[in-house]
């Protein structure tokens, strides 16, 4: 069976580098750099591929690294359009101003993570730092959250996922990203959404949380407050939208200076037709896209 | 089929012709073949393990040794102790062959020694099939069905811990185990039988003080392949061992989630960026995972040795 896992993570290898060579397109194509936030990368690649699929003269290419990462290309002149799970900080508008680059802004979807718990579970809402107790092992047992005598099971993306980096930073050490707090080591790391799903079912202990979009029916969301005093908020479109759900933020793409041409289609396209892709990764779709 | 056919079909000559003239170049090209393909298993389990030794090598570099062998796997914050891990793997796995041996050996001597021949040729067919179920089914069905019983029946706070991956893997290594338990029953040569029946010892007596001992070093085999089995298999085990890099100290651990090494390099290979210590550290555990398996291979392979040497039973 050793030989089997070896073998297949081999495959997954090459399969990777296989499928980048098999995207080039023709020589008259032109080519568009894209880089920078890990969280926005899949989402990225998606419209890539589908409007690469629709306009077979453009090539885009799509890399990871984080959101600095294609902040500063993007100051170098070496990329088109960055990706950002931030805003650009004054320091770094200024680099770019300096290099002759005016950073513009494109908000693309909106990321919101829902915290989720079992339908019986009577803890209805919880406060930012209950979950990053709950989370860091602080709170063992449901009945110090306001909930049964019964013990916490801890559910957690494994720690590649972009949702991981996120909770971890704004749930988990509350919004302070170098903060000492780790998850526990009791934490189940799941797969997949489908693991979190299934446990969460049908286990009363647990408490998961997952990207907005993979939240099924059957599972009960958490309303979530800022600080104790403050409002509990249940995730939605609508309250991601207006802001008022504090696990949410929105993803960017910065473009240096207004774009035009292939870059302004390429925008115009993804703030519209592109929003199905969103929805599709389990992000949410911008206001008044429709989707 | 040649011979079947009658003689007056017209083709039938020139073929038996042509087959005459050409069957020392067809055994050539035949016996080459086999040739090749045999060492080419060879060369391939032998270019696999040069690939993770050179995929896995430099993390013995990148990392100190006594951070690989420390307690916390955070591999997003660059703790990559693999701890957690091997003894996750080693509680799975020997928890899955204490509860597979008492089933397989029974199973095996039922089969054997007891069963009647009809029902043995039904059973022989049904275990084989046991073998042949995915195990990412089983996976499911575990997470799906076991998880919830082992949390319901046990009162503990989850289902996803170390003893429903042991049951899981425990029905996976059964086939092994049984059809080679039953192979080491069936070479206990029957005199063996006769002797203790002949005694006055019952059919029971003669099962367990003749026919079993004379049969362990094989029993042994049957363990160690089932433990091979075990250890490796990745899918189901990640499904339903919940996956928590904890250190599993105590027996009490059985029934918590722990993390083993095949799942960790099966959920993290997918994201993890190539050349990093991350990607190195997953083809390191490779390395300890071939190391554990190809040891747990050899003990095996040493006990048949040994019981051919001493050319008592077979």
């Amino acid at each position: 069976m050793w030989l089997a896992v070896i073998l297949l993570a081999g495959c997954a290898v090459s399969g990777t580098v296989g499928s980048g060579a098999s995207a080039k397109a023709g020589p008259a194509a032109i080519t568009l750099q894209n880089t920078g936030s890990d969280t926005l990368v899949n989402l990225a690649l998606a419209w890539a591929e589908k409007y690469m699929e629709l306009h077979p003269d453009i090539r885009i290419s799509v890399t990871g690294g984080g959101s600095g990462t294609g902040i500063a290309a993007l100051i170098n002149r070496t990329i088109q359009i960055a990706n950002a799970s931030r805003e650009m900080s004054a320091e770094e508008i200024a680099a770019a101003k300096e290099n002759g680059v005016t950073p513009v802004r494109f908000t693309v979807a909106l990321d919101a993570i829902a915290v989720v718990e079992n339908p019986r579970n009577p803890v209805a809402g919880l406060t930012i730092s209950q979950v990053s107790d709950i989370y860091t092992g602080k709170l063992k047992r449901w009945d110090q959250a306001g909930g049964a005598d019964r013990p916490v099971v801890l559910l957690s993306r494994e720690s590649n996922s972009g949702t991981y980096v996120y909770f971890l930073e704004q749930v988990v050490r509350q919004g302070n990203p170098n903060g000492p707090e780790l998850f526990s080591p009791e934490t189940l790391l799941m797969s997949s959404s489908e693991g979190i799903t299934s446990e969460v079912r049908q286990n009363p202990n647990a408490i998961g949380y997952d990207g907005l979009g993979y939240v099924t029916a059957d599972m009960k969301k958490v309303a979530i407050a800022r600080k104790a005093g403050a409002p509990f908020v249940l995730p939605s479109a609508k309250s991601v939208r207006d802001g008022s759900y504090p696990i949410s933020r929105p993803l960017f793409m910065y473009t240096s200076g207004e774009p035009d041409g292939k870059i302004k289609a390429y925008l115009d396209w993804v703030l519209h037709d592109g929003q199905e892709q969103v929805k599709e990764l389990g992000f949410v779709p911008l206001p008044g896209s429709g989707k | 089929m040649s011979s079947v056919a009658p003689l007056g079909v017209p083709r039938e000559r020139p073929l038996r012709r042509r087959d005459r003239s050409l069957a020392p170049v067809t055994e050539f090209a035949i016996e080459a073949l086999i040739r090749v393909l045999g060492f080419s298993t060879m060369g391939f389990v032998i270019l696999i393990f040069l690939f993770l030794l050179r995929e896995g090598i430099p993390v013995f570099f990148e990392v100190p040794l006594h951070g690989l062998f420390s307690t916390l796997w955070y591999p997003t914050f660059k703790l990559f102790g693999t701890l957690p891990l091997i003894l996750g793997s080693v509680l799975v796995t020997i928890a899955s062959i204490v509860i597979a041996l008492p089933l397989g050996v029974a199973t095996a001597v039922f089969v054997r020694e007891v069963a009647p021949s009809w029902a043995r040729e039904i059973l022989k067919p049904v275990i084989e099939v046991l073998a042949g179920i995915p195990s990412v089914v089983l996976g499911f069905f575990g997470m799906t069905y076991v998880a919830p019983l082992v949390r319901e029946l046990l009162g503990a706070p989850t289902g996803l811990t170390a003893f429903s991956g042991a049951l899981l893997l425990a029905y996976m290594a059964l086939p092994t185990i049984i059809s080679v338990a039953e192979d080491a029953l069936d070479s206990v040569p029957r005199s063996y039988r006769d002797a203790g029946l002949a005694m006055g010892a019952t059919q029971w007596q003669t099962i367990w003080r003749v026919v079993v001992p004379a049969g362990r070093s094989g029993i042994l085999t049957a363990v160690m392949l089932g433990m091979g089995r075990a250890i490796g298999e990745t899918m189901a085990v990640m499904m339903v061992t919940g996956n928590a890099a904890v250190m599993p100290t105590t027996l009490a651990f059985l029934f918590k989630p722990v993390r083993t090494m095949t799942a960790t390099i099966a959920a993290e290979m997918g994201e993890v960026a190539r050349g990093s210590t991350h990607y190195h550290a997953l083809f390191g555990i490779g390395i300890i995972l071939f190391v554990l398996t190809f040891l747990i291979n050899l003990a095996a392979a040493k006990a048949i040795f040994e019981k051919k040497r001493r050319g008592g039973l077979r």
